[in-house]
């Protein structure tokens, strides 16, 4: 299993290849595009994250030891972004979930990109992942 | 042509953002402000500054002639019967919520109140807190699908027991200009009162509110080229006079004892506290830059965008406008088959161009239209057709990387 911090670095190493928006938008849209598509029955208003501009569901369960994620949006943006946060905390092990600091959020620029309610938007989405961690890790 | 020296006037329009020269169609939201507006609020506060009403000194003299001047340019800019009939609020949502409020001490259980189903939320849910706390009934004139007024409906639910219709000029999400010179007609053929919203009408259409009949209306300054947290709501005098007062404290009083306290005449009465002086006194400066302008000359401006806007976006496959009312105001909001909104607004803002999305506080228009939101554009005076053509190769643009 590689760890957060190596997955993190291999997409601030992708993205570092990318000198202008456009490139940078493309690759997130064709991230968008590509993510794994969820169960319609997932989609329900108990999975919904408060404080997105656009809809966003995330559902979690738990695999042995790791927790993994899946999570659709109607925005294709949103849907790279959440792309990437899943290729980084999917498939690890709570405790390491919960530590992650994720800094390379900031380190492609991404945080620089977002206006502050969508910022928040991103924020609610990493506080719902890790809180679902948080749960499972008690159990 | 004109552009270049209003662009002087406006000088944020000169501005770049993401690397591309600003083009700034989000105007429904607020517009920007003239430079006569910036420079009177900078005038006042370093050599003018002084609280109003009152005061025995030279300065609160100065800034209390100077707040009273706006309302006099107001009631010109109406054309209200009397000065006190412009009561100066933050906003046209705090002019309603007075407005609503008042309402609610009259009001009682087998009233009636209606308002119609393309109000902005602030026309909206004052009306139901209105309607929860007097026990009145709240009834809502429905929209067809272009956007308009079903009038007939109209017809068929106003009556005796409807004591008051709150209803917007110009719709901000569909750009819909309402027949409200007909409406007012009809509410009062039934005894009840008016309320025209006109947020989104006071910079683009001549308001006379005595021609209209309406017995109040509102607005903001800061869609008027002026500054925010100044609103208006006009009433008819005997109205007005009628009506309890709003919040308490100072400026609203004419005499208080510890066991009971007489209000003041109009404005004063529903004027409690120190207000948005600089803002007041600058706002004159936006409505000195309208009447020189003339609402005629913007009207006519606007339209030729509007139409221009239209006709190519129409060519555009996939997109379809919300809102088709053959009598609109500079306001295009659409949607793009198999594009969210939000991507469309966030590509677009890259490219420097300004615009809103999301469902533009009006949710029951996005259910009846059985959409999640809308990109909207929205044009002022300083809008150029140059801008509206950059604007549609950058939507061309954006719906190509995003499909």
């Amino acid at each position: 299993m590689r760890s957060i911090q190596e997955i993190e670095n291999e997409i601030i190493e992708e993205f570092s290849f990318f000198d202008n928006w456009i490139d940078k938008y493309d690759y997130l849209i064709g991230l968008g595009k590509s993510l794994e598509k969820i169960d319609e029955s997932l989609k329900t208003k108990d999975n919904v994250i408060a404080g997105c501009q656009s809809q966003v569901w995330l559902h979690a369960k738990k695999n042995e030891q790791l927790i993994e994620y899946v999570a659709d949006s109607d925005a294709i943006m949103t849907k790279g972004i959440i792309a990437l946060l899943i290729r980084v905390l999917s498939n690890q092990n709570a405790k390491n979930i919960i530590d992650a600091k994720l800094d390379f959020i900031q380190k492609i620029g991404l945080d620089e990109q977002l206006s502050q309610t969508r910022a928040n938007g991103l924020k609610s989405m990493i506080k719902q992942m890790k809180i679902y961690a948080l749960a499972f890790n008690k159990i | 042509m004109k552009a270049d020296s209003l662009k002087n006037s406006f000088s944020i329009l000169n501005s770049t953002i993401n690397d591309n020269k600003l083009v700034y169609f989000d105007n429904a939201a607020t517009t920007q402000k003239h430079q006569s507006v910036v420079d009177e609020i900078t005038k006042f506060y370093l050599e003018e500054n002084s609280n109003i009403h009152r005061g025995a000194h030279y300065l609160s003299q100065l800034s209390t002639n100077k707040f009273e001047e706006t309302r006099g340019a107001i009631k010109s800019f109406i054309n209200a019967n009397h000065n006190h009939e412009i009561i100066f609020t933050k906003g046209t949502t705090e002019s309603i919520n007075l407005l609503s409020s008042c309402y609610s001490k009259i009001l009682k259980a087998g009233d009636e109140i209606i308002v119609s189903e393309m109000e902005h939320h602030s026309n909206m849910v004052p009306w139901q807190m209105c309607c929860e706390e007097s026990g009145a009934k709240l009834k809502i004139i429905p929209i067809n699908n272009n956007g308009e007024l079903e009038l007939d409906k109209f017809e068929k639910i106003i009556s005796e027991k409807t004591k008051l219709v709150a209803i917007t000029h110009v719709s901000n999400s569909l750009g819909t200009i309402n027949p409200v010179k007909k409406i007012i007609d009809l509410t009062h053929k039934h005894k009840a009162k008016i309320l025209i919203d006109g947020a989104q009408a006071a910079a683009h259409i001549k308001i006379d509110v005595q021609n209209l009949d309406a017995d109040y209306y509102c607005f903001s300054a800061h869609k008027l080229y002026g500054p925010t947290g100044v609103g208006v709501l006009y009433g008819k005098e005997d109205l007005l006079n009628m009506l309890p007062p709003y919040q308490g404290g100072g400026e609203m009083i004419q005499e208080v004892t510890l066991s009971k306290t007489t209000y003041a005449c109009l404005p004063h009465k529903f004027e409690a506290g120190t207000p948005n002086i600089a803002g007041v006194i600058a706002f004159k400066k936006a409505i000195e830059f309208i009447n020189e302008t003339t609402v005629e000359k913007i009207h006519e401006h606007e339209d030729f965008l509007l139409k221009h806007a239209t006709k190519k976006m129409q060519e555009i496959e996939g997109l379809k406008i919300i809102g088709t009312s053959n009598n609109k105001s500079a306001i295009i909001s659409f949607v793009v088959d198999g594009v969210h909104h939000y991507d469309l607004g966030i590509i677009l803002d890259k490219m420097g161009i300004a615009i809103r999305t999301g469902h533009h506080c009006t949710q029951p228009v996005m259910q009846k239209f059985e959409i999640p939101g809308t990109s909207r554009i929205s044009f002022a005076y300083y809008n150029t057709i140059e801008e509206i053509d950059l604007f549609c190769n950058c939507l061309l643009k954006a719906i190509k990387m995003l499909s």
